[in-house]
């Protein structure tokens, strides 16, 4: 009987090496992808198993951990003034997951990321209890809630660029929402998201890097400065040869001006009055490519504009005909953009014709505060040169400056602005409330050290007062403000 | 270096009987438990837990109470089965006791029971009994060659504690207990031993029978019908207990061990054909009417698919467990095994193995069953009467199917059925049924290895001296 005792001998052995190799491939190579499955409670379990580190502004946090008696989840996250800070922030929910910021740096956050492993395994030693690093944002709280309280009941964003260095300094978007309310994963935190979810205003949108708009009139320096790089204008203070009314090339339709003294207007004039024809003209003149060249190295069309939190791709079509392209250099037809890109047009204008790519993330920092990681400003392109730069500049300035400029109401005493206002229809046959723009930048003697974009999407005033000058302005009037002020 | 040589003239030297062998090893397998024991306190409270006196004295005692029956009533017995079952024992109540501190699991049965009671001292208790058993068969099969005189009241017994959970309700969707006031048994982990005692007995007998009288058809040699009755009804009854129980584990165990015992007996490969293409037949039958086969095959293909998620949640865990494992663990105490909820210290159990100590723990881990099955079929070798070898092949094939079946299931390498891990999984019935299974071995690996007694003194000797002229 021992032949068969020695071959039911293998087949058990058989046995034990399928269970021994099948050990292998379950915990070593499919490791990963069990670890990252989407049902594997693990993930969540760990985020909120130790005190979270925070994300900071100003050297405060504006989130924070409070204990709960849970066995799942130790901590839960809060927030400071969660409505203002949440286009940050982003969410970090036990019951829905995390987003921007909580998302992005989930690991310095719960301090599980391979950056924190010295500090870890030093923890290790001392018996100190796990605690997560720290996220020091570029935000600049006072320019945060001066946008937040400018935009007010109003829906509509705000970006805020330094441009020297391209951080971001505020953030805001409305309707916005509190994600305190859904940090848990109790009853009540459902009914909050699923009150969010379904809002038609989409308050968890987060508008300034997430929405594109029409940019209207903004767009025009755009087109300016297209125009200057390309040699299509030299002399910003000669006439334009612009007929009035202006007709699209290739169609019958005359481009509608809103402003009077258009005809033959300088680009000079023509911006501060706003004058669609000269525009159009000068867009048509430049041409779809050497347009898009410069709407490129301005930012159009980047899918990756990561601040780290993605922003949308703003666009500037690269295929559409004649008119298409006219209509387009006035800020409409296709052309459609993220509030964060026209800041970003705004502050390569301050900057001389440098444009910085704008991050939130200054460092990031272990829980005792050592610096894991310094984000250095980095050039991303340049849009314009100095001189060109500087002479959009001045066109800028006198739209603030001259008493029919749009921009009157972005004026602050004894600082230099300069901006331009938009009023982008929208809706079919523009039925629709239009979005009121502002962009702007102030400048010191140490060049400019805030940039910014407003947009307000739709408001309660009555459409002939919608206009970005009269909207828009007084918010970036006092965004820019509360920089400088902080500067002093 | 001794050898055991046998002439008539020079009487049989000792065989070692590597007591002191087993005292050692012994040792090891109390101490590694107590060291668990001690780092999942650490881990869980940073602090030493306060029975780790009282469990090492307990686990001690057990062990040194095993060991001296041994060494009393089965001298010659294999040196490594008891410490390897008993670090395994100690083992797995390191990890009961584990799962017994988890909060998750604390609430869960506050909330589903409204309490919790620990069963890390139930286990305890549990263990005791089964050495308890382990001393008991030591001291009163002397010889394992009595149970055969049980062949045909095992095959009786075991039929009864097969057919009885029938009558009892299920429990979690399967009938594979009977509750006696408040105790519940398992009745399919003594059965196991019954059955194998049975078939020792039966083909013992007719292992000739089988293996000769039948005609060849086909390349094939088939036994005669009158020969072949017994076979088809337990082909018959294992089929039953997986419609009427819900019990895939046990149907699997009982066939598997009736098909090995049969090959050993008639050495007869066509043997190993039939039982495949029965259990396949059988298999397959039952997979196209029973709602709870195809489930369970249906879980074990895809245990994320959204559709089942509810239901598969548990195969699915345990899949995370592993995985969050990783190579080395997440250290003793500080996994999330615990997820998996609802038999997370008795079916489930390896998960706990799998994250907290590692893929290299999970080798070594199954390293340890393997070598009790590798000293089982040593036995088996080893054993002279035709009843031992068949004894031994059959418990240790059916230790082998039942860490396969649980350990694959668990691990998602085959259908999860319902059987719990030998030794390490939360249950007394198993425990028990274990313990003895392990001391029949014991016992048959003692008569195995003894020594042949020396000769009698032959009364003819003086007769054949060289006479001189």
């Amino acid at each position: 009987m021992n032949k068969p005792l020695r071959r039911i001998a293998i087949f058990c052995g058989l046995l034990v090496l399928a269970l021994l190799v099948r050990t292998n491939w379950l915990q070593y190579v499919q490791a990963d992808d069990l670890n990252t499955n989407s049902k594997n409670r693990r993930v969540l379990i760990e985020r909120y198993a130790a005190e979270r580190g925070n994300i900071i502004v100003d050297g405060k946090p504006i989130t924070g951990s409070v204990e709960t008696n849970d066995t799942d989840f130790k901590f839960k996250r809060t927030y400071v003034n969660g409505p203002m800070w949440a286009p940050v922030t982003g969410y970090a929910s036990q019951a829905f997951d995390a987003n921007q910021i909580e998302k992005l740096e989930d690991g310095i956050l719960t301090g599980n990321s391979d950056q924190l492993f010295f500090d870890r395994t030093m923890a290790m030693f001392t018996g100190d209890k796990k605690k997560g690093g720290n996220v020091v944002t570029t935000l600049n709280g006072a320019a945060q809630k001066a946008a937040y309280e400018g935009l007010g009941s109003k829906k509509g964003a705000v970006a805020a660029i330094d441009p020297q260095t391209g951080k971001i300094l505020a953030l805001a978007s409305t309707p916005s929402y509190d994600p305190t309310t859904f940090a848990g994963y109790g009853a009540s935190d459902e009914k909050a998201w699923n009150a969010l979810e379904r809002d038609k205003n989409k308050p968890k949108l987060n508008r300034a890097l997430r929405e594109v708009y029409p940019p209207g009139s903004t767009f025009k320096v755009v087109t300016a400065a297209a125009a200057l790089e390309h040699g299509v204008i030299d002399d910003i203070d000669a006439a334009t040869d612009t007929p009035e009314p202006y007709i699209l090339p290739n169609t019958t339709r005359p481009m509608v001006n809103h402003a009077n003294g258009c005809k033959n207007a300088s680009l000079m004039k023509a911006l501060e009055v706003s004058c669609n024809s000269v525009f159009a003209k000068l867009g048509d003149e430049v041409g779809r490519d050497k347009m898009l060249e410069t709407a490129q190295k301005f930012g159009f069309n980047d899918p990756e504009i990561d601040t780290p939190v993605r922003a949308a791709a703003s666009v500037y079509d690269k295929n559409m005909d004649r008119p298409g392209n006219a209509l387009s250099s006035i800020g409409q037809f296709n052309t459609a953009t993220t509030p964060l890109q026209m800041a970003m047009v705004a502050a390569a204008i301050a900057n001389d014709g440098k444009l910085m790519k704008p991050y939130m993330i200054d460092q990031l920092e272990t829980p005792k505060l050592d610096v894991i990681k310094k984000t250095e400003p980095q050039e991303m392109s340049r849009p314009l040169s100095q001189k060109n730069a500087q002479l959009l500049q001045k066109m800028m300035e006198n739209v603030v400056e001259s008493p029919n400029g749009t921009g009157g109401k972005a004026k602050i005493d004894n600082v230099t602005v300069g901006g331009k206002t938009g009023t982008a229809q929208h809706g079919e046959n523009n039925s629709k409330n239009p979005y009121a723009w502002f962009i702007s930048y102030a400048k010191t003697a140490d060049g400019s050290p805030v940039a910014v974009a407003v947009v307000v999407e739709d408001s309660e005033a009555k459409r002939d007062d919608i206009t970005g000058g009269g909207l828009a302005g007084p918010i970036a009037r006092d965004v820019m403000k509360a920089v400088l002020d902080s500067k002093k | 270096m001794s050898v055991v040589t046998n002439t008539t003239t020079i009487g049989a030297i000792e065989a070692p009987s590597r007591r002191n062998t087993e005292l050692m090893l012994l040792a090891f397998a109390v101490i590694i438990p107590v060291f668990a024991y001690i780092n999942v306190g650490l881990a869980l409270d940073g602090k030493l837990p306060a029975g780790v006196l009282g469990y090492g004295v307990g686990l001690g005692l057990l062990a040194g109470v095993a060991h001296l029956a041994v060494r009393k009533f089965a001298k010659y017995a294999d040196p490594l089965l008891l410490p390897l079952a008993a670090l395994l024992n100690g083992l797995g109540l390191v990890m009961i006791w584990r799962l017994d501190q988890s909060p998750r699991l604390i609430q869960r049965a506050e909330k589903l029971f409204g309490g919790f009671s620990p069963d890390a001292p139930k286990q305890l208790l549990y263990s005791a009994i089964g050495i308890g058993l382990f001393v008991g068969v030591l001291m009163l099969l002397k010889d394992h060659r009595i149970l055969q005189r049980y062949t045909y009241i095992s095959m009786a017994a075991a039929l009864v504690l097969l057919i009885l959970p029938v009558f009892f309700p299920a429990v979690n969707g399967a009938k594979i207990w009977i509750s006696l006031g408040p105790f519940t048994i398992q009745p399919g982990e003594f059965a196991k031993i019954i059955i194998a005692i049975f078939f020792s007995g039966y083909l013992m007998v007719k292992r000739d029978a089988l293996a000769l009288a039948s005609r060849r058809f086909m390349g094939l040699y088939l036994p005669r019908g009158r020969d072949l009755g017994p076979i088809l009804m337990v082909w018959a009854m294992s089929i039953l207990i997986l419609v009427f129980e819900t019990d895939l584990g046990t149907s699997l165990l009982f066939f598997g061990l009736f098909v090995i015992m049969l090959y050993v007996a008639t050495e007869r490969t066509s043997w190993i054909v039939f039982g495949l293409l029965m259990s396949a037949v059988g298999a397959v039958g039952v997979a196209s009417f029973e709602p709870h086969v195809q489930q369970r095959v249906d879980f074990w293909l895809n245990p994320f698919a959204e559709e089942t998620w509810r239901q598969s949640e548990q195969i699915g865990q345990a899949l995370m467990s592993f995985g969050s494992g990783g190579t080395l663990g997440t250290g003793l105490g500080q996994g999330d095994s615990d997820l998996i909820g609802f038999a997370a210290n008795s079916d489930f159990i390896l998960s706990t193995f799998g994250e907290e100590m590692g893929l290299a723990g999970m080798m070594a881990f199954l390293l340890l069953y393997g070598l009790i099955v590798e000293r089982g079929v040593r036995t088996a070798l080893a054993a002279r009467d035709p009843f031992g070898k068949l004894l031994a092949i059959g418990l240790s094939g059916a230790f082998a199917i039942q860490v396969f079946v649980v350990a694959g299931g668990v691990m998602g390498l085959i259908p999860l059925t319902g059987m719990t891990m030998p030794f390490v999984a939360y249950g007394g019935s198993s425990v028990i049924a274990n313990w003895a299974l392990i001391g029949i071995l014991i016992r048959i690996s003692d008569t195995a290895r003894r020594p042949a007694p020396a000769p009698a003194p032959s009364p003819d000797a003086e007769m054949t001296q060289v006479v001189r002229p």
